[in-house]
């Protein structure tokens, strides 16, 4: 009993270390007061003032069209060279996947430097250069959630296919991609969150007139804070509250799977 | 298709390989290890000995160690307790405690630069409880509190994964040989779980040795973490030489510690990815 108890104040305890901060966030982003303390009256002011903000807009959508468009070429590479992984022989496999960790394992201000490196040498560094470099990092996570799921399937169902008469991209279709299409969706998720993540390496990568969320609130943030920014915050956390609420009807399975491929 | 055509899948990502992971890679051992003037010299690498350089990788690696270390702490007993629970929504509060990992990386700092700065959140309750106020915005245990805060959920999910791997069974079993609660934890839970506290080490200790943006904006410009250094050479001095030559050093490090870690896990399961 006492056991029991103690285990649910730890854990009363360690959500409140969790949620504290953002209910702070989200209680001030109500308050019609510039100060951060005192209560100054309900208002929706700061979600009006987010949304005419001009900086929080663009860096709004930049985020989202590099995050979809970096995610869906990222899972089609990654999941065509999953493909070609699975027939490789032992050797080539260990190859590729030795340049698959690359990325994964070294830190990101070394990735980020390393690409602005490259980048500046060829071209201007702006949104194309963030949207090469989110694809850099989150094909390994493609790859990472296919490749399981390629070993498991049954090869000899999609040669009887074959021999059956359908053609390869028949057999495919019908034999193989049943069988791969949750790693490809759970690669494709794990790209966007790490895709509206990254920091550091759009950072590097970015140049000068391009901001994503995550840059744009760094240069502000070292400026100062803005109660916008309060808003903007509130609405993010509901946001993906939201969506994985509706996306994941088993939501600690794709937890869990994030890191246990 | 046969097994020879279905590898030219592959080719996309080859290129890929070559050109946005190979090539870069070249190009920062490329800097690294030559002058300005391009030709080759090692003084950049050695750069690292310099009093600030030093400092900095020191103050980095001490605040890893200390964030990593607070991390596991924390999430251990967290872990346990939830792998535990016996209700039907299990899923259901474990993924509570994950949901704080898909709010922005910076919104989470903004969120504690407001609780901490000087007339923030916490010094006004304290203030208005009579108590004495907390100045740690600007210093290391700032630094550390935000690092401990962003990277904790990779320090519980795999510490948590691994505990539920462990079937009760075992546990039965070794209850009914007459093992006490405390060989059973020593014994059969933590030898199981140890990929998992091996990958959750990596996964917090490597983010906070190489962080620059948790110290730039909750130490203020006070806390110089080897990525701040780098930073700087990069983005205001334009030095890329010395700051390849940083990156070099960091990553020779980061691939040390990786090593190091690994090496406790004997049977090999604990990296980073698998």
């Amino acid at each position: 009993m006492l056991k029991k108890c103690a285990s649910r104040i730890y854990l009363f305890l360690m959500f409140a270390f969790l949620y504290l901060p953002i209910l702070v966030l989200i209680v001030l982003s109500f308050n019609d007061s510039r100060s951060k303390v005192k209560w100054g009256g309900f208002t929706f002011k700061w979600y009006t003032g987010c949304f005419q903000d001009e900086k929080i807009m663009a860096a709004f959508v930049t985020t989202l069209q590099i995050t979809f468009l970096s995610a869906i070429i990222s899972t089609l590479i990654g999941t065509l060279a999953a493909i070609g992984i699975a027939a490789m022989k032992r050797k080539g496999q260990a190859i590729f996947l030795g340049a698959t960790n690359i990325p994964l394992l070294n830190a990101d201000i070394v990735t980020g430097i390393s690409m602005m490196l490259l980048f500046v040498k060829f071209m201007d560094l702006g949104f194309v250069t963030v949207l090469i470099a989110h694809i850099t990092f989150s094909i390994p996570y493609v790859i990472l959630n296919v490749l399981p799921r390629l070993k498991q399937a049954n090869i000899s169902t999609y040669e009887a296919a074959l021999d059956l008469g359908a053609s390869p991209l028949y057999a495919f279709y019908k034999v193989t991609w049943p069988e791969i299409r949750p790693g490809v969706l759970s690669g494709f998720m794990m790209a966007v969150t790490m895709s509206l993540d990254d920091f550091s390496i759009t950072y590097f990568t970015k140049g000068a007139g391009v901001n994503t969320l995550s840059t744009m609130l760094y240069t502000e943030l070292r400026k100062g804070i803005k109660p916008e920014l309060y808003a903007l915050s509130t609405i993010l956390f509901f946001a993906v509250l939201l969506l994985l609420l509706i996306g994941n009807v088993r939501p600690a399975k794709r937890s869990s799977e994030r890191f246990d491929k | 298709m046969s097994k020879f055509k279905q590898q030219f899948l592959s080719g996309p990502y080859l290129i890929w390989i070559i050109g946005f992971i190979l090539l870069p890679m070249a190009m920062i051992i490329y800097y690294a290890f030559t002058g300005s003037d391009g030709t080759p010299t090692l003084q950049y690498i050695a750069a690292i000995a310099d009093e600030t350089n030093r400092k900095a990788l020191g103050l980095s690696l001490w605040l890893g160690v200390i964030c990593t270390v607070i991390c596991l702490v924390l999430a251990y007993p967290l872990a346990m307790i939830l792998s535990n629970m016996h209700i039907k929504n299990q899923s259901f509060v474990v993924f509570i405690f994950m949901l704080p990992m898909w709010m922005n990386f910076m919104l989470r700092i903004l969120a504690w630069k407001l609780l901490l700065s000087k007339n923030g959140v916490i010094n006004s309750v304290l203030t208005g409880m009579g108590l004495s106020r907390i100045n740690i915005i600007n210093t290391p245990a700032a630094v550390v509190l935000g690092m401990v805060y962003d990277f904790f959920p990779f320090m519980l999910l795999p510490i948590y994964n691994a505990l539920t791997r462990i079937r009760e069974d075992w546990i039965e079993a070794a209850a009914d040989l007459g093992a006490g609660k405390i060989t059973i934890f020593f014994k059969i839970i933590l030898p199981l779980s140890l990929s998992g506290i091996i990958s959750g080490i990596v996964m917090v200790f490597v983010p906070s040795l190489t962080s620059f943006a948790i110290s730039q904006v909750l130490g203020g410009g006070h806390v110089l973490l080897i990525g701040n250094v780098i930073e700087q050479d990069f983005m205001q001095g334009m030095q890329w030489n010395a700051g390849s030559g940083l990156s070099f050093v960091l990553m020779i490090f980061v691939i040390a510690s990786m090593a190091l870690v690994n090496s406790f896990d004997k049977e090999g399961e604990g990296t980073v990815i698998c």
